[in-house]
């Protein structure tokens, strides 16, 4: 038998390392060339690991999450053929040294055969106290303490064991459930389970991103409320006049060209800011990431270069990056690079949110709910399509005036449409 | 078209389905049982109740044989005794029925209404009975689907004719001369001991190196040692090959690789059960299948929404009292409890000659667990109670983990000892340790006291041997 090893590929781009999200083997398992081992994921791709031969797993090297360097062993296959002959796969396709390396590198020793995998110890005794069930072993109670223990919703496994062999006992159960819960109202039962569900992958970098955003930016949110009724009659029009090879127009391509227009009267909004160098990026482009619900978790889209974009081309790259986001198939570039946000969540959008900007951006629209409201215009209430901006500033570097007349300029644009279109 | 509908609907009244249906009832579910047959299944009608009545017949006459035999050892002699089968066939058609009254009056008395008739899904709530009185439309919010299993059928040799099921040997008029067992599993050993008993020539012929293939060759061997004694032929290793030509004799390929001729009035086809898949539209419903059997989750939940399954047509154990819990455990979540399938073991017993029980782990299935163990056996020869019942073969072997002492699984072969699963099956869903059996205070001068002192044997300090 020889043993193949699998190593951490390198995925691309000075990627030092991966993190580890999926095993799709486990130890004994026959896989066939090509079988998917595993699934890594860098900052924003998720690399499948093929297998590059026929054999059976014998060793995994890693938990699901854990951050693993590029070249580590991660996998190893017994594999039929020559004792000792040990392949190394990620070596082999590694680009071969240059011939200075050659020279002055010594002939590398013939490998030592990778160790036989070794035998658990054999369990241990009992040494009292606690729950020491190995994992997968069925908890000791009788048939009657367990059905007591179904019916409060116990989970048997979480309760510790006092009798002979960790045994657990009408006893046990008792102060398990007085421990844990209130006097319940009859017919109600309470749920004593704990899901443990680790955190990886596409949820860990969003963890990640906002715990940064909140934890370096102070951030000063400020709502106003804009008045859309002639919007809303405009976008109508243009809508039913529209070119057939034209897409619907929503909202956003309108508040997006607000932006761009308020955005050259206050360059400070569209920036960047390196905390860590002190430096504040300002862009000439404005890239406006659009934040999208996918089923994978939340992705940022980019419509990179909105100021030159007229409203119909905004509204078709949104419509395109919308779907390739929702179909996965929205490539690194086009979900990275913006440098303004907006946050919109649609019908779900309430009537005011405090939105986390999307550091190392300084600001971020969020737009809620449009609903009819009863507005005075003077001399009786009218109704009005009223909608709520809810943004987002960093402190640090936007002061509150300022953004008041950022939000204020938006607010005149979308209210009094035709501004948006004339210099 | 008469059409009703109800909380739950069960399809098939075997052990499974009529324990089901009278909990649901118990509980006030509205509920409705569908059976083509009579109640009771195949257990009650043609598998466990009446093979353990021709069991017990033949076992009477073998022992007054024996005796007329002269020689008796407990001076009893007489002379000529000789069986009526149909009168035994009666008696065990007597018991049959007052057990199928039984099941009926416990299904009213829970409330539950039967339809006799031939259940077919039309879609995953609709089920149509074929009725004597037409078609009877069922809509049901549940349906427990407990349709059983049916004996394997081997193509060389079709049931029909003298190519019988158990079923069939369970209805023979007369004793046979001769027989042909094909599959020395426990039901062809269990019938053909018994006809055996009753004055046939039995042979049985068994395709793995022993009989009993799923028991260790410890506990089968008393078996084979009986049936020796008997003067059954036991064929291991052979392979039937169908019948011969003239339909008298059964060809057999024996582990040697000659072709036997074997003389069989009946040929008895006992190779295994299969679950009953067919005829009742699970077409419709396409519910997902693990092999030939209907997967189930621990609270025998399938596929679909709404209809569980319980007993053979799930899967192994195909024991009736496997059935029977499911179905309890299924009745009581219908009527809205929290419950899902937590039973420990699910205790086996070959009623042959002697009787063999296994419950829980056997060695080699503990020694895959990967846990050090202690292994512990008392024969019956040191027994009191064996010996005043002329029953001291066998013995009482108890598994149980080295480190904590926790009883892992229990076996005996003896004669009377299904009576014995009873006290293994409770140790362990109980999780007894070796201590708690060897300290509680068995009964002298019974058979159980094997129990304890195999327990103390594991500990080191048996007291009579």
């Amino acid at each position: 038998m020889a043993e193949h090893v699998i190593k951490m590929p390198d995925v691309g781009e000075g990627v030092a390392e991966a993190e580890l999200v999926e095993w799709n083997v486990k130890v004994g398992d026959l896989v066939r060339e090509d079988t998917v081992l595993a699934a890594v994921m860098t900052d924003k791709a998720t690399v499948e690991i093929p297998s590059p031969v026929e054999g059976k797993v014998s060793w995994l090297g890693g938990e699901i999450g854990e951050i693993i360097a590029v070249g580590s062993v991660i996998l190893k296959i017994e594999v039929a053929g020559d004792a000792g002959a040990t392949k190394d796969v990620a070596d082999a396709e590694t680009v071969e040294p240059t011939p200075v390396e050659k020279i002055e590198t010594p002939p590398e020793p013939a490998k030592a055969p990778a160790p036989a995998p070794k035998k658990p110890a054999p369990p241990g005794p009992y040494l009292g106290g606690g729950a020491p069930r190995p994992a997968g072993e069925k908890p000791l109670a009788s048939p009657a303490v367990r059905l007591r223990a179904k019916e409060a919703g116990v989970d048997l496994r979480q309760v510790s064991g006092t009798g002979p062999a960790h045994r657990i006992t009408h006893d046990d159960l008792d102060q398990f459930i007085a421990r844990g819960t209130q006097p319940v109202a009859a017919g109600l039962r309470p749920d004593m389970t704990v899901e443990e569900i680790k955190i990886v992958g596409m949820r860990r970098k969003i963890a990640e991103k906002m715990a940064l955003a909140k934890s370096r930016i102070p951030h000063i949110t400020y709502i106003e409320e804009v008045n859309v009724t002639a919007l809303e009659e405009l976008r109508a029009k243009l809508n039913a006049e529209k070119r057939a090879d034209r897409p619907k127009l929503t909202l956003l391509p309108f508040l997006m060209r607000a932006m761009v227009k308020a955005i050259a009267e206050q360059p400070q909004i569209n920036a960047l800011f390196d905390d860590d160098a002190g430096v504040i990026h300002r862009h000439g482009g404005v890239h406006i990431g659009i934040a999208a619900q996918t089923s994978a978790g939340l992705v940022v889209p980019v419509v990179r270069h909105a100021e030159a974009r007229d409203l119909w081309a905004c509204g078709v790259e949104v419509s395109r990056l919308a779907e390739a986001a929702k179909a996965g198939t929205a490539t690194r570039e086009e979900l990275s690079g913006s440098t303004i946000t907006i946050t919109s969540l649609g019908a779900m959008g309430g009537v005011a949110t405090t939105p986390v900007i999307n550091y190392p951006e300084v600001a971020i629209i969020g737009v809620n709910k449009m609903m009819i409201r009863p507005v005075w215009d003077g001399t009786q209430f009218i109704p009005a399509k009223m909608m709520n901006l809810s943004s987002s500033f960093d402190h640090r570097v936007i002061d509150g005036w300022d953004a008041a007349v950022f939000i204020q300029r938006i607010k005149t644009l979308l209210e009094t449409p035709a501004l948006i279109f004339v210099d | 078209m008469k059409e009703i509908s109800c909380k739950l609907l069960v399809i098939g009244a075997g052990p499974g389905g009529y324990v089901c249906a009278i909990r649901a009832g118990q509980l006030g579910v509205d509920t409705v049982i569908v059976e083509a047959a009579k109640p009771g299944g195949t257990c009650l009608n043609v598998g466990c109740i009446p093979s353990k009545a021709l069991i017990h017949a033949a076992d009477e006459y073998a022992k007054i044989v024996e005796m007329a035999a002269g020689h008796d050892p407990l001076g009893i002699s007489l002379s000529s005794p000789a069986v009526d089968l149909k009168k035994t066939m009666a008696w065990k058609d007597g018991i049959v029925g007052r057990l199928n009254t039984g099941v009926a009056g416990l299904l009213k008395k829970a409330k539950v209404k039967s339809i006799q008739g031939w259940a077919k899904f039309r879609d995953g709530q609709t089920v149509e009975v074929e009725t004597e009185t037409g078609t009877q439309i069922i809509r049901a919010d549940t349906i427990v689907i407990a349709t059983g299993s049916l004996p394997v059928e081997l193509p060389f040799l079709p049931f029909g004719g003298k190519v019988i099921s158990s079923t069939g040997a369970l209805a023979l008029k007369t004793v046979p001369d001769t027989l042909a067992v094909v599959g020395g599993g426990y039901i062809g050993l269990e019938l053909g001991t018994a006809f055996a008993k009753l004055g046939t020539t039995v042979t049985i012929i068994e395709a793995q190196p022993h009989i009993l293939p799923l028991y260790d060759s410890d506990l089968t061997k008393p078996v084979a040692k009986r049936l020796e004694a008997l003067g059954v032929t036991v064929l291991t290793g052979a392979k039937a090959k169908g019948l011969s030509t003239n339909g008298d004799a059964l060809l057999v390929q024996t582990a040697d690789g000659t072709e036997q001729k074997i003389a069989a009035d009946h040929v008895l086809v006992t190779v295994g059960r299969k679950p009953a898949t067919e005829g009742w539209g699970l077409e419709e419903i396409d519910l997902d299948r693990f092999g030939a059997f209907i997967r189930v989750d621990d609270q025998c939940r399938t596929s679909m929404r709404g209809i569980y399954a319980i007993g053979d047509v799930t899967g192994e154990p195909m024991l009736a009292h496997r059935a029977m819990a499911q179905g309890e455990m299924v009745a009581e979540l219908v009527a809205g409890n929290r419950r899902s399938w937590d039973k420990r073991v699910i205790p086996a017993v070959c009623f042959t000659d002697p009787e063999l029980v296994s419950v829980g782990l056997s060695p080699d299935e503990a020694a895959n667990t990967g846990a050090e163990l202690k292994i512990g056996q008392f024969p019956f020869s040191a027994n009191a109670r064996a010996m005043t019942l002329q029953g001291e073969t066998g013995f009482v072997r108890v598994v149980a983990r080295a480190d904590n002492h926790l009883v892992l699984g229990i076996q005996a072969v003896g004669s009377g000892v299904s009576e014995l699963s009873a006290a293994f099956a409770l140790a362990i869903e109980m999780s007894a340790r070796l201590e708690d059996i060897a300290g509680t205070v068995h009964a002298h001068p019974t058979q159980s006291e094997g129990f304890q002192e195999a327990a103390l044997k594991t500990l080191g300090h048996a007291l009579h041997i």
